[in-house]
Parts: C-alpha cells; sequence; structure tokens
C-alpha cells in the first residue's frame, strides 16, 4: 500500500483542535469542531466524509483560504519548519507568508476542474504563472518545465496542447492539467478535495493510478479528500473518519477497514449497495419498448445554418421494459444514456433533432406523437432527475411542488381531493406529510429527491425513469433511497428505466443491463451475466475500474 | 401572478425583505416617498379655489369635486359658482345661513391671483408661502398637484411598460428560434425611432391630453426590460424544474408563467425604481421642452422653464429643482436598497474575517 510515514517524527502537517463557524443570517453554524489530524511526510492520508461533514472545510483552512468568509473559532494549523526551523502556525501568519506557502509547499487539487481552471487562459499560461511566481523563471525556461510536467502527469500530446484552452480538453485531462499545476513547484504537501468525483469510473482509475505513480516518484505527503471509502483503500496509509464537523474515528486503513469502531464508520463501510438477486419476470406486461431508437443533432454551420454533419447521440437502441422489471443504462459521460431517456419521454423537440425508430407505450405507438397528445399520456411515465437542489422549483411549497401534476391531470378534481392525493404519496416515501409547507431548501440532498419521487408518484405511473437519482447523494442516504424505489417496485410493481454511471447502483437495482459507449449500445444481458462474466472489452475495462479501482491502457477506453 | 403576490412569502422573499428593512437609507427614503405621495394625493382637499363642503339651507355641497351652479345656492345664472366671487360669497351663501370649509391651501394649480398686491411673479410671502409662477399662479399650489401628477404618470409608464415589456421577453425567450429572431429584429428597428421627434410630430396633429402622451411614451418604453427578461428566460428554460414540469405535462404559457417568470421578476423589480426616475425624467425634460403634458398643466418641468425664463425670480427654478431633487434621490435610494436586497450574495458576507 502506497504512502508509508516518513522518517521524522515531527508531522510535516499538524492540525489540532481546530474550530471554524460561519456565520449567516444571525445564526452560527459549526463547521468544524475541534479536529486534529496528522500527516507525516511522504505519507498518503485519507480524509473520509460526507456532506456537511466539515471535510472541505478542514482542508481549505489549512492554507487559510476561508479567510473573509468563515471565523476561526479555535485550534491550530501547524507546518514543520524547514531547515531546523520550529513549526509554523499556518492560522496566524501572515498573508504574504502564507502566499509562498500556497503553490510552494503546500500544493490544492480541487474537485470540479472546469471550474478551478481559468477558462480564458491557456495550459502554458495557468501553469507557467505558478513557476514564475514561485521560482521567478521566465521565457523558454517556463516552457519547458511545464512541458516536462505535462508529460509527466500524462497528457497525451503535450507539445500540441500547451496553447490549448480548458474548455477544449476532456475532463480528464484537465485534471491532469490540475495536477500538473500543483507540482509544478515539487510541493511537500498535496491536499486534494475529491478530485476524481466529478470524472468517469475509467478516468479516476487512471487518474489514481497516476497519482501513486507521482507520489513514489515525488516523495511527497498528500491529504486526499472524498467519501468513497474504496478510494481510499487503494491510495491511503491512515484514514480520519468525519462527521457533522468532528473527527469521530481515525487509525490505519487496515484496521479500520477490517474492524471499525466508531457506529458512524460501520455505516459508512456497509453503505455499499447489495447486487440485486435474479428473479424471473416472464409472465409480466410490456410497459414501454424502444426499437432501433437514433437520435441526431444536427450541426449547423456558415451563414445559412446548413447541416454539415450529425452528432450521433443514441445511434439505434432497442429495449422493453415489462411491469415490476428494472432495466438499466450503463455508460460515461458522452454515452449517450440521458438522451435516451428524453427520447423515451419525448422531451426532445422534433426541431432540435433528428428522431429515428419507434417508442411505444403500453402497445400505444407514441413516436409521431406532439406535446398535446403526449400530455395524457405522461400520466404513465414520469421521471426524477439527478439534482436534488436543480429539480425542484425554489418558490413553491413542497405540496405544490407535489400537486403539480395533478393540477394539470386530474383538474376536475376537488382541492381536497388532490390534497388528500398529495398527502398519500408523501407517505409513500416516507416523508411526513405535515412538511409539505416547507420549502424545498429546507430539506437535505436525500429528503429533496423523496420529494422528488413523491412528485413522479403522485400520478401514479406505470413507469419511472430514474436519471441518475442518487449521484448527488451521500452513501449511507443513496442506500435508503435505493431501498425505498425496491420496496416501491415490490409493491406496485413499477417498471424503472435506471440510468447510472454508478455501476454499484446499477447492479443493486437492475434485473436488465445495457451497456453504452458513444451512442450504441456496447453489450447487453441479464445483469448476473454483465457483471459476472462481461464479453466486450469495453465492458471489462468498466467493471475493472468500478470495482477494482484498475486502469486499462490498451486503448479500449479514451485517455 | 403567482411570482408577484405569494399568498404567504417563501423563506427567500422574507429574507430580502428583512435586508430590504436593514437598508436603513432605503427604507426611510421609501417611507418617506410613500408619505409624499399619500399628502399630495388627495390634492384637491389640500389646495383648492373651491370650498371642500358647504352646507346651505340644510344640504351638503362637495363643490371641491363637482361642479355646481349659481342657481343651486340661490343665485341667478346656470353658471358654475364663483366661489372666489366675495359678494356671491357674503350674500348668497352666508346670508342665506350657509357654511363653508376651505381648503388649507385656498388656491388650486390654475388659480390666477388677480387680488394680489404684486406683480407675477410675486416672491414669498404670507398670501403666497412659496410665491408665483410668471402668470400668477400660486407656486405650493403647483408643486403638490405637479408632484402628485409626475409620480402618478411615471408609476403608470412604468408599470404598463414592465408588463409589456416583461410578457414580450417571456415569450421571446420561451419560444425561441424565429419569434425570438424576428421580436429582436423588431426591436432593434423600433427602438432607432427617435421619440422626440415623433412627439413633435404628434403635438402638431392634436393637443396632447395626459393620456395620449401616456400613451406615445409607451410605445417606446417597453423595450427596456424585454433584454433582461428574455436573458433571465433563456436561463432559466433549462433548469432541471422546468424540465420536470415538462415532463409533468405542463403546457408551454404556464410552465412559463409559473416557474419562469417568478425568476425573470427578481431582475425586473431591481429594476423597476430606476425605471421610474427615468420616467420622471422623460415626463420633466418633455415638459421643460414644452411638448409634454398640455400648456395649463401643473407641471415640475414647466416650473424648470419658467424658473429658466425668470432668473430675476429664483424661487421658481428653486422649487422646482429642490422638489426634483428630492423626489430623485429617494427613488434612487429605494432603487439602490432594493437591488442590494435581491444580490443573492450579499447575505454572506455577514461574518467576520477568520483571524
Amino acid at each position: 500500500m502506497a504512502g508509508q510515514p516518513g522518517d521524522t517524527t515531527v508531522p510535516l502537517l499538524d492540525i489540532r483542535d481546530l474550530s471554524v463557524d460561519f456565520a449567516q443570517d444571525g445564526r452560527l453554524t459549526h463547521a468544524v469542531k475541534g479536529a486534529s489530524l496528522q500527516v507525516m511526510a511522504g505519507e498518503t492520508v485519507g480524509l473520509v466524509g460526507e456532506s456537511g461533514s466539515g471535510k472541505s472545510v478542514t482542508a481549505l483552512s489549512v492554507l487559510q483560504l476561508l479567510r473573509g468568509t468563515a471565523r476561526h473559532a479555535g485550534g491550530q494549523v501547524l507546518l514543520r519548519g524547514r531547515h531546523g526551523e520550529g513549526s509554523l502556525d499556518l492560522v496566524s501568519a501572515p498573508e504574504s507568508l502564507l502566499q509562498r506557502i500556497r503553490g510552494g509547499r503546500i500544493a490544492m487539487v480541487f474537485q470540479e476542474p472546469m471550474t478551478s481552471l481559468n477558462p480564458l487562459h491557456t495550459v502554458e499560461k495557468q501553469i507557467g504563472e505558478t513557476l514564475r511566481l514561485h521560482r521567478g523563471m521566465t521565457g523558454g525556461a517556463v516552457r519547458t518545465r511545464v512541458l516536462d510536467l505535462l508529460e509527466r502527469v500524462g497528457l497525451r500530446d503535450a507539445a500540441s496542447r500547451l496553447q490549448a484552452y480548458p474548455h477544449e480538453l476532456s475532463g480528464g485531462q484537465r485534471q491532469r492539467v490540475m495536477i500538473a499545476m500543483a507540482l509544478a513547484n515539487e510541493p511537500e504537501l498535496l491536499i486534494a478535495d475529491e478530485p476524481t468525483t466529478a470524472l468517469d469510473v475509467t478516468v479516476q482509475a487512471q487518474i489514481l493510478q497516476l497519482v501513486r505513480r507521482l507520489q513514489a516518484e515525488l516523495g511527497m505527503a498528500m491529504l486526499w479528500i472524498t467519501h468513497d471509502l474504496e478510494i481510499i483503500r487503494q491510495l491511503a496509509a491512515r484514514v480520519y473518519v468525519m462527521e457533522q464537523g468532528e473527527v469521530v474515528e481515525n487509525g490505519p486503513c487496515t484496521r479500520i477497514f477490517s474492524a471499525p469502531r466508531h457506529p458512524y464508520t460501520v455505516r459508512l463501510l456497509s453503505a455499499t449497495p447489495e447486487p440485486r438477486l435474479p428473479r424471473s419476470l416472464e409472465a409480466a406486461e410490456e410497459v414501454v419498448r424502444v426499437e432501433a431508437v437514433q437520435v441526431h443533432f444536427p450541426i449547423r454551420k456558415g451563414l445559412f445554418r446548413r447541416v454539415v454533419g450529425r452528432v450521433r447521440a443514441v445511434d439505434g437502441i432497442s429495449f422493453r421494459v415489462r411491469r415490476g422489471e428494472t432495466v438499466g443504462l450503463v455508460g460515461e459521460s458522452g454515452s449517450g444514456k440521458s438522451t435516451v431517456a428524453n427520447a423515451l419521454l419525448r422531451l426532445i423537440p422534433r426541431s432540435a433533432a433528428l428522431l429515428a425508430g419507434r417508442v411505444l407505450y403500453g402497445g400505444t405507438d407514441v413516436t409521431g406523437y406532439d406535446q398535446g397528445q403526449m400530455r395524457p399520456l405522461r400520466r404513465q411515465a414520469q421521471v426524477v432527475f439527478q439534482d436534488p437542489y436543480g429539480s425542484l422549483s425554489p418558490r413553491l411549497s413542497v405540496g405544490a411542488i407535489v400537486g403539480e401534476g395533478l393540477q394539470v391531470h386530474h383538474r376536475d378534481l376537488p382541492a381536497a381531493e388532490r390534497e388528500a392525493m398529495v398527502v398519500a404519496a408523501l407517505r409513500t416515501v416516507e416523508l411526513d406529510p405535515e412538511t409539505r409547507h416547507r420549502y424545498p431548501h429546507e430539506f437535505s440532498g436525500g429528503q429533496r429527491q423523496r420529494i422528488a419521487l413523491a412528485r413522479a408518484l403522485v400520478l401514479k405511473p406505470r413507469f419511472l425513469v430514474l436519471d441518475e437519482p442518487t449521484s448527488a447523494l451521500d452513501r449511507t442516504v443513496q442506500k435508503d433511497v435505493l431501498k425505498l424505489l425496491l420496496d416501491l417496485q415490490g409493491r406496485e410493481r413499477l417498471a424503472y428505466l435506471l440510468i447510472s454511471h454508478d455501476l454499484r447502483v446499477i447492479r443493486a437495482l437492475c434485473d436488465h443491463v445495457l451497456v453504452m459507449q458513444a451512442g450504441k449500445v456496447v453489450e447487453e444481458g441479464p445483469a448476473e451475466q454483465v457483471f459476472g462474466t462481461p464479453r466486450e472489452p469495453y465492458t471489462k475495462a468498466l467493471m475493472a475500474a468500478a470495482f477494482e479501482m484498475k486502469a486499462v491502457t490498451d486503448g479500449t477506453v479514451r485517455v | 401572478m403567482i411570482g408577484l403576490l405569494p399568498k404567504s412569502w417563501s423563506p427567500l422573499s422574507r429574507r430580502r425583505l428583512a435586508s430590504f428593512r436593514r437598508n436603513r437609507r432605503g427604507f426611510c427614503s421609501l417611507w418617506l416617498f410613500l408619505l409624499m405621495l399619500l399628502v399630495t394625493l388627495p390634492a384637491e382637499f389640500i389646495a383648492n379655489d373651491k370650498p371642500l363642503l358647504v352646507h346651505f339651507r340644510g344640504r351638503w355641497y362637495v363643490p371641491a369635486l363637482r361642479a355646481y351652479p349659481e342657481t343651486a345656492f340661490g343665485g341667478d345664472f346656470e353658471t358654475e359658482a364663483d366661489y372666489q366671487d366675495s359678494l356671491f360669497m357674503d350674500d348668497i351663501i352666508k346670508a342665506g345661513g350657509g357654511r363653508v370649509l376651505w381648503a388649507p391651501l385656498p388656491w388650486s394649480y390654475d388659480t390666477v391671483d388677480a387680488g394680489s398686491d404684486e406683480p407675477a411673479p410675486a416672491r414669498p410671502g404670507a398670501r403666497h408661502w412659496l410665491g408665483t409662477d410668471d402668470q400668477g399662479r400660486d407656486v405650493l399650489a403647483r408643486v403638490i398637484y405637479g408632484f402628485r401628477l409626475s409620480v402618478l404618470f411615471g408609476f403608470a409608464l412604468t408599470a404598463v411598460s414592465a408588463v409589456v415589456g416583461v410578457l414580450m421577453g417571456l415569450w421571446q425567450g420561451y419560444s425561441g428560434g424565429w419569434v425570438d429572431l424576428l421580436v429582436q429584429r423588431f426591436m432593434e428597428l423600433w427602438g432607432s425611432m427617435p421619440t422626440l421627434y415623433m412627439l413633435i410630430i404628434m403635438s402638431s396633429f392634436v393637443t396632447p391630453t395626459a393620456l395620449s402622451l401616456l400613451g406615445l411614451l409607451l410605445l417606446f418604453s417597453w423595450m427596456g426590460l424585454v433584454y433582461v427578461v428574455r436573458a433571465e428566460t433563456l436561463r432559466t428554460r433549462n433548469l432541471e424544474y422546468v424540465r420536470a414540469a415538462r415532463a409533468l405535462g405542463l403546457s408551454g404559457p404556464r410552465i412559463a408563467l409559473r416557474h419562469v417568470l417568478p425568476n425573470a421578476m427578481v431582475a425586473t423589480l431591481t429594476f423597476l425604481p430606476f425605471n421610474l426616475a427615468a420616467s420622471l425624467t422623460t415626463l420633466t425634460s418633455l415638459d421643460f421642452l414644452g411638448l409634454g403634458l398640455p400648456p395649463g398643466s401643473p407641471s415640475l418641468g414647466e416650473m424648470l422653464q419658467q424658473g429658466k425664463a425668470n432668473l430675476h425670480a429664483p424661487w421658481l427654478g428653486l422649487t422646482a429643482f429642490l422638489v426634483l431633487a428630492v423626489t430623485f434621490t429617494l427613488v434612487v435610494f429605494i432603487g439602490e436598497a432594493v437591488r442590494d436586497a435581491f444580490d443573492p450574495r450579499r447575505g454572506l458576507g455577514r461574518a467576520e474575517a477568520t483571524r
């Protein structure tokens, strides 16, 4: 396992009893309460927790990046001195000193590479900036060093990428650029705040492999922050578990994973969803069928917006979903799975894309239907989206949100009866109906996803499209939501189309799985067959990356 | 419209209201402005050359609101009673046992004071607290009526152009495609028309009334909000909850009004006070040029023009200037407070530094 402790006894980074508060609208939130953490030189330490645990705030406090926004309520952040000097408390360090340390001795990599890179600066300029700042390098020396760094992080065709802008690079490439920026001055400590969470699983495996190699080469220490325990198992020697601002448990990885002590750690470790047992569904009637559907988006260029080509978002897919069955669509970003869902729900306007193939709702061909004809059928097929924060209107109360569909489809019913249906729907998703007068922002992510589910269920659909329903949720919350979905399916015999990039979630819910890559179906079959004995190389690479964090470098997946 | 007057305030709206209240300058300006408006709204009851109430032979008359012929008071002629005629008042009303209640200020905006000792424009004195203008009309009365007229005109202009602008912006942003393109081109053409020349041309055809002036200004002022609302609509259209509403089966206009409009209203509301100030400016400058309200109307712009023409009578220019300055200052303070209340970033900066 990587990241063995360094050879001195004084920790490189020593966070002692750190407390950070946020004040908003007169209320004080204790984001971090007396957290203590040590990183020795050359060691990899993991910091694990769910949303709201305070792990990111702790990381940002190391480099004092929250000055002006958060209030430091106590504790110290000690950085070991160099060349025999004493330790330096970063909390009370002046800004000029901190600026020398940031990017110099301690570097940081963030989660979202698209927003962490300046969209108006080329790759060379961004990486060069930190070189100029900390080392005073100029001109040709900068260029050479940048090229060297890019090659080190495994960016293909580095020379041609020097003048590229961030939006011209893929997610994985951007994150490599960020890592290059962080490593430019050979820091002693690299703080990584969920750097792979926003990446596809195969790219994530590659980045992890890269980071392991770099750490071995440079001998630097790493503080890796994530909610994914599997990554920590692959990377870190020791791990700290945070909950609600406190460090609840810490220790060597081997011990934590085999014998966790704190109940929260136990819960975290058991939150991995269990695979679904295969069952027989032969007798069930068909609810939705998709036949050879293609969705092509035209590329228009020129003065007259002539069509010069097509983006084949979906290039021929066929499947059917029966009552009580879950069909899963797996793929990475850009594979076209969400487009399939939109096409199935007839949410793609004809003017935007060319649609071919047939879509049938329970035997009725709805391919040619316009919005007016679709409206009465929308009761049958509903959808739950990924983002629990964006899919609920912030201005409507929960009751209004859930009852919105009723106003369209059951307008003739008296208001009291519609209200009763809303209450029933909220009870089904295990939310207290009394809270329906509150507004969405008062609920947590998992609760909001339940509200979205209630909104879909109140119309009593036969078919539910779940577009990454738990991707934005913490693992423990995800477990509860998945259980709810399974129970609902058992009771109401709902048909689900589950779209996800998270293979564990697919395995937990699906009976039949289709693997998509670049718009085409690469492999399909019963879940136990696709997961247990995948045939296609792409599927095998996906499974290796998702379950073993193994990167495949034979060209099957893009870099 | 759901977004404008919610039955129960959402916490977001409540926080914005609290933020507005915290801005003392804006909050006090709002109250001051409303007070001024409230005081000048019943202008007919504050400054009038006709009595407010007359009790004559057991019956009540309200000359401030209705025109009564002389014969109603026992006079000889069918024309409207002239309450300024002291003979008429003494003989007929007082002799007949009548009681009269006058307004605090015995001048209306168009009363030419024939009984004054000084030549027009008269200095401020006991008789005319702010003096008279160059036609002998009381300045204070004109200010009261003029303020009311300007502000109500400004409100009407702002409100109607806001409604038209928001609806156009919504329609344009939500429909996209050809509708968007065509409306944009139309607005470019229409917006390049010279408003001033149109007004001059129109005033040569027909003497403009306040309503026709409002109509003409409306023809061109609705475009101000369209761009902002269109941009907000284009942004909101792609939000997840709009997609969710479409999946539920809501029709286009319903989604636009229920989900998209409230978001667009945020930007609109922050613009409205400044639009009001702009409307007031437009009216004032038109009056200053003589192209606005018909002559004789109480108007602050016209008083400015008189002030310019009568520099030996500084009370004219100064009064108009001060009234306008105070009005605009209050409106701008209110506007700034509204804008800051709606600014999503401001609420977070309340904590002290981490030190």
